[in-house]
């Protein structure tokens, strides 16, 4: 069999499975009953003596889940933990059953090294599902270079960053940014523009790919940049000036609990986001509107690649499944639905390869496709997925109106040239 | 007697099974891992043994010893990191060269203040100069015009919060909240290997072991008295002649200076330095390590911080989403029951046995490094 046969069979596979959802589970599972006897010998599948036996391969989950990030990072947990189910109740990967040992990074970055260490070195985990903050990942990222690990990373970040030992699930910064920008001047025929930050590298590499784009792709008009210290509650003067300046766009990329006092005091000074004034945020999926309200932040835009409100069979069989799971009013935003995408794309990476050993797995994972919630997805050579880019408009309810998605799957470009 | 008198034999049998523990018990019992990770609590006791001088002598209780055992570990990751961004090594930045971090910031040249990061002995200055002049700023700011107690605290608690917001806002020059990341080697010599953390290990067990003597001889001092004394009365003091200001400034700059050592040593074992060291909560956490081995004690200073940094990794390891609460239930439970912590413990409990034993042999025994004061000892 070629690895191109191989790779459409597991990629039709995967998609009926999402598909059936978990309705089909008992049937899936009788299947792999068959599938796991014929698992392939230990000693052919293992050769560098990770945690892997007859009929299991352990995985790592690191994710903060005390500290100020465990209110974000809680959804990615949730999500590895729903997708790992799900892959062995329909049979595991190589006839072994998934078993994860789940890490608290604690919201400090060094801790995440540490346990990152402990995963790898200790636990000799398979792969591991996790980090969330940038700083997280370039904590650990020496870790899993030295010990040849396997980390997925869900979140949306700045790029300008590529490493033979991540995949990053979530979008790079053009990714999100330039078809955002590209759809509101045509759509709204915005003409100029006002940015805001948290200050941290996220933001502010984000504001200076949008500046380039605007400035010198666009050929339109900046007229303000500003950054707030992370926690900031403050914004009173900067929508002042916002007043002021009269932006036909506030391009805002503001994270955590910011984000709330941000938008509450937008909306009493009496900034109308649904009839008057357009706002176009990466930075606030359904989780973040939880703690802003979503009257607060009613008709503003955001630009990522999922919602939870997109209507395919896939996405539907997901929130149906994760809901089941975790409860009825848990809510997905893109970075869970990203987490999701992992240990998928690690179990058809490791099938394609036939083997757990970290460099087969890297090196079968370029190409690879999968049909996530979000749609198809497709590894990049550089580690990165091709995604579409889609703009939400926030409903009171919480939820955001899919608009707009881009008609192609949009190149992840983690070293843009002309945007540095 | 000797250069070693200020070490009477129970400070010396304390000393050895300190040192048999950290040298040899704990390399044999486990693997680099974990290994490593006692090396990193070790540098933690740096802070703590500064703070038994500092808070538990003189009574100044400073919230923010992060800032310095971050200063100290900043020095020695500025240094590693312009070694790890050599222009071969940073070939696709734009401006390779600098640091990555400098790169993604838009920053074109190395800035000025970390030029001299170029040489090792600069740096190895550095670690201990730059914290010891910041707190001897503080110090003659705050002791001269005789601030102290409560207000003090707040004011090492504000220059935490300045600093990291500091770090965390001039990301192009700091690494911003990612902080110094990806440091590799040492004059050429790779930091990551199991080999360089074995002597990594050894060298942070070496210079810990150093700084409990050099403390113990302070503290045996007549400085060491007055430092006691003015906890205690601090007009007194200040009646007998002496400045009491100056004494203060000592100690403070004397604890900001061990920190330091270990902020550098923490760099190079964990291999990164971020501003989550800098700030309040982690300095609030270094006092609770010597709260818990007990204030008065050096060596109890040290076990305290084993303790709580173990207790931390196990709870955290064996029950993710509950160990915080494991953490606070072990702090509430010492400080109720323990008000002088580990050392408490010992000198009620297991001291008068090895009192006996110690009758026992031949010699005298004095003052235990466990006490507050050493009192008067014949010679």
């Amino acid at each position: 069999m070629t690895s191109r046969d191989h790779r459409t069979q597991l990629h039709s596979a995967t998609r009926r499975k999402l598909l059936i959802g978990m309705a089909a589970v008992p049937t899936a599972a009788l299947l792999s009953r068959v599938a796991r006897a014929a698992g392939p010998a230990t000693a052919a599948v293992n050769t560098t003596g990770l945690a892997v036996t007859d009929d299991t391969v352990t995985v790592g989950i690191l994710h903060s889940v005390t500290g100020t990030m465990a209110i974000s990072e809680t959804g990615s947990v949730e999500a590895e933990k729903l997708a790992i189910d799900q892959i062995n109740k329909s049979g595991g990967v190589l006839g072994r059953q998934i078993k994860f040992i789940q890490e608290d990074g604690a919201s400090d970055w060094p801790t995440f090294a540490e346990k990152a260490r402990k995963l790898l070195v200790n636990d000799k985990v398979a792969s591991v599902f996790g980090c969330w903050t940038s700083a997280s990942r370039k904590a650990v990222l020496p870790v899993f270079e030295q010990y040849d690990g396997i980390l997925y990373y869900p979140t949306f970040y700045e790029g300008l960053e590529q490493s033979k030992n991540v995949f990053y699930e979530g979008q790079e910064a053009t990714q999100q940014i330039i078809a955002g920008l590209n759809w509101i001047v045509k759509e709204k025929g915005a003409k100029s523009f006002y940015l805001l930050g948290s200050d941290y590298i996220w933001p502010r590499t984000s504001n200076k790919i949008a500046r380039k784009h605007i400035e010198n792709f666009l050929k339109l008009q900046v007229v303000g940049e500003e950054y707030f210290p992370l926690g900031s509650t403050e914004f009173n003067s900067v929508i002042n000036k916002i007043k002021l300046k009269k932006p036909d766009v506030i391009y805002a990329i503001i994270v955590g609990g910011s984000n709330v006092a941000f938008y509450k005091q937008l909306r009493a000074a009496g900034i109308d986001l649904v009839n008057k004034q357009n706002l176009l945020t990466i930075s606030v999926t359904e989780d973040e509107i939880l703690g802003i309200g979503g009257e607060n932040i009613v008709g503003a835009y955001a630009a990522m690649k999922y919602f939870q409100s997109l209507d395919n069979p896939t996405n539907k069989a997901f929130v149906k499944a994760f809901k089941d799971m975790w409860g009825q009013k848990s809510v997905i935003g893109d970075v869970t639905q990203a987490a999701y995408e992992g240990p998928w794309l690690w179990k058809l990476a490791v099938e394609k390869a036939g083997s757990f050993d970290t460099d087969k797995v890297i090196a079968a994972s370029p190409g690879i496709e999968l049909n996530a919630p979000e749609g198809t997805v497709r590894i990049h050579e550089n580690h990165h997925l091709w995604s579409k880019t889609r703009i939400g408009r926030a409903r009171a309810d919480g939820q955001y109106d899919v608009i707009y998605e881009t008609a192609e799957l949009v190149e992840p470009n983690p070293f843009p040239k002309g945007y540095q | 007697m000797t250069g070693t008198a200020f070490l009477n034999r129970k400070d010396l049998i304390g000393l050895l099974l300190l040192g048999l523990l950290i040298v040899v018990v704990l390399p044999l019992a486990f693997d680099i891992f974990r290994l490593n990770l006692i090396g990193k609590y070790l540098t933690y006791a740096f802070v703590a043994l500064g703070l038994v001088l500092c808070w538990g002598d003189a009574g100044i209780l400073s919230l923010g010893q992060g800032v310095f055992f971050g200063l100290g570990g900043y020095c020695m990751a500025m240094f590693l990191k312009l070694e790890a961004s050599s222009p071969e090594a940073t070939k696709i930045q734009s401006t390779p060269g600098i640091p990555d971090f400098m790169d993604w910031n838009q920053i074109t040249a190395l800035p000025l203040f970390w030029r001299p990061f170029h040489s090792l002995t600069f740096t190895l200055v550095a670690i201990i100069a730059v914290p010891v002049l910041v707190t001897f700023i503080i110090g003659l700011a705050m002791f001269k015009r005789r601030v102290g107690g409560v207000y003090f605290a707040i004011i090492t608690q504000a220059i935490a919060a300045i600093l990291t917001i500091l770090i965390v806002g001039q990301q192009g020059f700091t690494g911003g909240i990612n902080g110094i990341t990806d440091l590799r080697t040492l004059k050429g010599w790779d930091i990551r290997t199991d080999h360089a953390k074995y002597v990594l290990y050894f060298i942070n067990a070496s210079l810990l072991l150093g700084s409990i003597v050099l403390c113990q001889y302070v503290r045996h001092t007549k400085l060491g008295r007055i430092l006691v004394a003015m906890r205690e009365r601090e007009d007194r003091v200040r009646f007998s002649g002496y400045d009491v200001a100056n004494f203060k400034i000592f100690v403070f700059c004397f604890a900001a200076a061990l920190a330091a050592v270990g902020g550098a040593m923490f760099t190079l074992q964990v291999g990164f330095m971020s501003p989550s060291f800098v700030g309040i909560v982690p300095s609030v956490e270094l006092v609770i390590y010597c709260a818990v081995g007990g204030r008065l004690s050096l060596l109890g200073a040290v076990y305290g911080t084993l303790l709580v940094n173990a207790a931390k990794t196990m709870f955290s390891e064996d029950f993710p989403q509950l160990w915080l609460f494991a953490m606070g239930a072990l702090f509430i439970g010492v400080v109720l029951a323990f008000p002088d912590g580990l050392a408490g413990i010992y000198q009620s409990y297991v001291e008068p046995h090895v009192e006996r034993l110690l009758a026992l042999l031949p010699g005298r025994s004095g003052p235990g490094m466990a006490a507050a004061a050493p009192a008067s000892r014949p010679e």
